[in-house]
């Protein structure tokens, strides 16, 4: 209480220092560099888009228009459809195997190493191949899944197959693998997070109670992980939803998704359609984000 | 529950992380091993003698497009996204430890900000910029894309720092006679230093390895990830592998040196207290 009085004291007796400065407007002021920044590099380009998509364009350039034409060429053709349903597709099994790997590995990290030391050095084991070039990481994949990659050539010496096994690169095996070498550790992080927060004693408290390891896992462990494999699930699927360089790379042009679609329309400076393509991928996936965020607050969760 | 079945769990689960960090690293070494592959070696195994062939090939400037200036570039931009990060991202913490008109909305902009495809952003900045008359190029429409990836990162470690960060500290300072700018250089800034090395870490290597987002806003010239994705359509030398063991080892580096100096930082702190 005294301490309270005290510091009531000095704000009283340095009451100017306290009027050149409501917080509110300081907190304004330390706001406006990143409200700048994101209001002419995000918002204002997002609303460009959405206007651009209803212009009309020819090969000379784009003409400010009122045309719902881009839309119904995009949704009206069964290419759009297709495209859709292999990213989709794609989607899917990488969230399902990058949830399922990440949760076991953050798990191990985090209920089966003793030592805070030794969590945070695998941790970093992990989290160091995040940091560096996704395009090398990929084209590594070259040398160990190519015709004659260290797959196929073993797997001949050792006389389980006669021939090289052709779908190991360039397709959409490859480009799921290297979707889930990307973006495992998306899910990883937040997971071995949230893991690292429940409290020991509910653990105790389940098996002194007679909960079996499986249950345990199940009826305690799971829920509690679910907001870190809520964020976990949104870096996921918003990045495999708007991927086209793996699509690209792993599947040597042999495979398609949105992104890819956008781009090669982007490359052929048809921008209202790309506009058009762009305004119905963010929707869909935004749509998945609000979906993800109906089980958890992120807010809350930092 | 038996301590037998604990101990079994443990070891299917040390197996299962050995895979995984096999899985990470595995081909990442592949091409560590391959790029120092003999003058007449292919993109597979085996070694076709061992040499430094491919790494001088790198420096030529004729073999593969321009790799000194882009790397030039990227690093720049790199160091430039990583200051502004740094600055803006300690800011906007500042800010969000207050409830100000919109502070809501701010935060879910910035979150969208990561996540809106960055193929999107890419267009729409670089039809911004074409709009105005602007010419697009790394070091503007480039390093305003880098920003809106970086950005939310930075932004949001501050607030979970912030969000565990307890007033204490500065009421104390405050009760000593301190002002707002000492509390803040001398007892605010000190303890989350740690943090904001983090943020320019992830500040330098996220803008350094970015590229879908660079791709319609880096203009006339290419950053080193559009280069190597150039690249990877034409080029089938080992070359290839050279360029990524060089840019692997240079990322490596980069985090080493900001685990050290976070850890002497932390170092410091403990002896201080």
């Amino acid at each position: 209480m005294t301490a309270v009085a005290t510091s009531g004291e000095i704000k009283a007796g340095k009451a100017s220092r306290g009027l050149a400065a409501p917080s509110w407007l300081a907190a304004w002021l330390q706001a406006t560099p990143l409200l700048l920044i994101l209001g002419f590099f995000f918002i204002l380009p997002i609303l460009t888009i959405i206007v651009v998509s209803f212009w009309d364009y020819d090969f000379a350039g784009l003409y400010p228009d009122f045309l719902t034409m881009n839309y119904a060429d995009t949704l009206g053709s069964w290419v759009t459809w297709k495209t859709y349903l292999n990213t989709l597709k794609f989607t899917a099994i990488t969230w399902a195997l990058t949830l399922f790997i990440g949760f076991w590995v953050a798990y191990f990290l985090a209920f089966h190493i003793r030592t805070t030391t030794m969590q945070m050095v695998l941790f970093l084991v992990c989290t160091v191949p995040f940091l560096t070039s996704n395009i090398i990481r990929m084209i590594s994949w070259i040398p160990v899944l190519g015709r004659n990659g260290l797959v196929n050539s073993t797997l001949i010496e050792v006389g389980i197959i006669p021939q090289p096994i052709e779908w190991l690169l360039y397709s959409d095996f490859a480009v799921v693998l290297a979707m889930v070498h990307l973006n495992t550790l998306f899910m990883v992080t937040p997971i071995f997070n949230t893991l690292m927060r429940i409290d020991r004693s509910l653990i105790e408290a389940a098996r002194d109670c007679g909960a079996s390891g499986w249950q345990v896992l199940w009826n305690v462990i799971l829920p509690l992980a679910k907001p870190g494999m809520a964020i976990g699930s949104i870096f996921v699927v918003t990045l495999v939803m708007a991927d086209f360089s793996t699509v690209q790379v792993m599947s040597g042009g042999q495979s398609a998704s949105v992104a890819l679609m956008m781009k090669n329309q982007m490359s052929l400076l048809q921008y209202p359609a790309a506009a058009a393509n762009a305004v119905v991928l963010l929707v869909v996936v935004l749509l998945m984000v609000a979906a993800i965020l109906r089980v958890v607050d992120i807010r809350k969760e930092l | 529950m038996s301590h037998e079945t604990r101990t079994l769990e443990f070891y299917v689960l040390a197996a299962f992380f050995a895979l995984f960090v096999l899985f990470l690293y595995g081909p990442l070494s592949a091409v560590l091993i391959l790029s120092f592959q003999g003058p007449d070696g292919g993109l597979t195994f085996p070694l076709n003698g061992v040499s430094l062939h491919w790494f001088y090939n790198l420096f030529e400037k004729q073999a593969v497009g321009d790799f000194g200036a882009s790397f030039r570039r990227s690093f720049t931009l790199g160091l430039m996204v990583m200051v502004v990060n740094v600055v803006v991202a300690l800011l906007a913490g500042l800010a969000f430890r207050h409830r100000f008109r919109g502070s809501t909305a701010l935060f879910y902009i910035t979150v969208a900000s990561l996540v809106v495809p960055s193929i999107i952003i890419s267009l729409g900045i670089g039809v911004v910029f074409q709009q105005f008359g602007l010419k697009p190029a790394w070091y503007s429409s480039g390093f305003g894309a880098h920003l809106t990836w970086t950005l939310p990162f930075g932004v949001l470690i501050m607030f979970a720092v912030f969000n565990r960060f307890s007033p204490a500290y500065e009421e104390a300072a405050r009760d000593l006679g301190a002002t707002s700018w000492q509390t803040f250089r001398h007892v605010v800034l000190p303890m989350i230093a740690p943090s904001l090395i983090g943020v320019g870490l992830f500040g330098f290597t996220l803008s350094y390895d970015e590229f879908a987002r660079t791709l319609m806003t880096s203009g006339t010239y290419n950053t080193l990830p559009l280069e190597i994705y150039g690249m990877t359509t034409n080029v089938t030398t080992p070359v290839l592998y050279a360029l990524g063991t060089v840019t692997t080892l240079f990322s490596f580096t980069i985090i080493l040196a900001a685990l050290a100096i976070i850890l002497v930082l932390r170092r410091r702190q403990a002896k201080a207290s």
